[in-house]
């Protein structure tokens, strides 16, 4: 498709591109694998101290600390936004910073807060979850689909 | 030492998205919808809790825990109500992370003006 589009254009734009790919500046793989790495590893490090926290002070076990640790991740990642340092993190970690839940929280929280102006039933409340929508649907029909094989299988397949 | 496996296993789940993003030109929604769904699988195979044991917040912290936590909410209702149970357990232990999302989303809005 890419090439096609490329022909339709007159000969300076097609010069241009050329041109601009020259100059673009290569983000690598490697260094952008490694700063995902730090940023993610630090997240879930940081996660790790407030389990500890939890299990030490509030008699969590170590099933159970996920959640009151994700909850507080969470509302750090309120903060973070809110004060617009979140995004700057996102920019130099990319998935180091998307993929643990601080960034499934930064996605509702900052389009809760973009949408203030439009109102808070139809501004914040209809479009908080628009990024973070297909997480929660496909999460849900994932565990659904797979729970379902799972009983099926224990209760008649004597697993 | 478990400080230093949640580092590195979560930071190993993030390198995995960042491949995600760079190598195969997902998107980040595309990116972590996989994540939850691999999550979810990794719990119906038995593999996830044997994680979570060895790196803690490395694998509680990731978006992959999120799929993990709904298979468990939906088979631990499941054992007690048989089938029925898959669908309403299923946000028993989730709860959290969405209800912490949703109510710090409303907080923030009230909070916080949008930037430019």
């Amino acid at each position: 498709m890419a090439d096609k589009k490329k022909k339709n254009l007159p000969p300076v734009a097609q010069e241009y591109q050329v041109f601009q790919q020259q100059r673009e500046t290569k983000r690598t793989l490697f260094k952008n694998c490694i700063k995902a790495f730090l940023v993610g590893g630090f997240i879930c490090f940081i996660g790790q101290i407030i389990s500890t926290l939890y299990m030490y002070f509030f008699n969590f076990t170590e099933m159970t600390v996920g959640n009151p640790t994700v909850a507080t991740l969470i509302f750090i990642t309120m903060l973070l936004t809110g004060f617009g340092v979140y995004d700057r993190i996102g920019q130099f970690a990319g998935a180091g910073s998307a993929v643990p839940v601080t960034g499934f929280g930064n996605a509702v929280i900052a389009s809760a807060i973009e949408h203030r102006t439009e109102g808070f039933i139809l501004g914040v409340g209809s479009n908080m979850l628009k990024l973070a929508g297909p997480v929660i649907v496909y999460g849900v029909f994932a565990a659904f689909v797979i729970a379902l094989i799972k009983t099926i299988l224990t209760s008649w397949g004597g697993l | 030492m478990m400080f230093f496996w949640a580092f590195v296993v979560g930071g190993i789940i993030c390198v995995i998205g960042q491949i995600m993003f760079d190598v195969f030109k997902l998107t980040p929604a595309h990116t972590l919808t996989i994540l939850v769904i691999s999550g979810a699988v990794l719990d119906g195979l038995g593999w996830y809790e044997p994680l979570i044991d060895f790196a803690g917040a490395g694998a509680t912290v990731p978006i992959t825990s999120f799929g993990n936590s709904l298979v468990h909410g939906a088979m631990a209702e499941a054992e007690k109500h048989g089938i029925v149970g898959v669908i309403t357990g299923m946000f028993e232990i989730t709860s959290a992370g969405i209800s912490a999302a949703i109510i710090f989303g409303v907080i923030g809005a009230i909070l916080f003006k949008p930037k430019g």
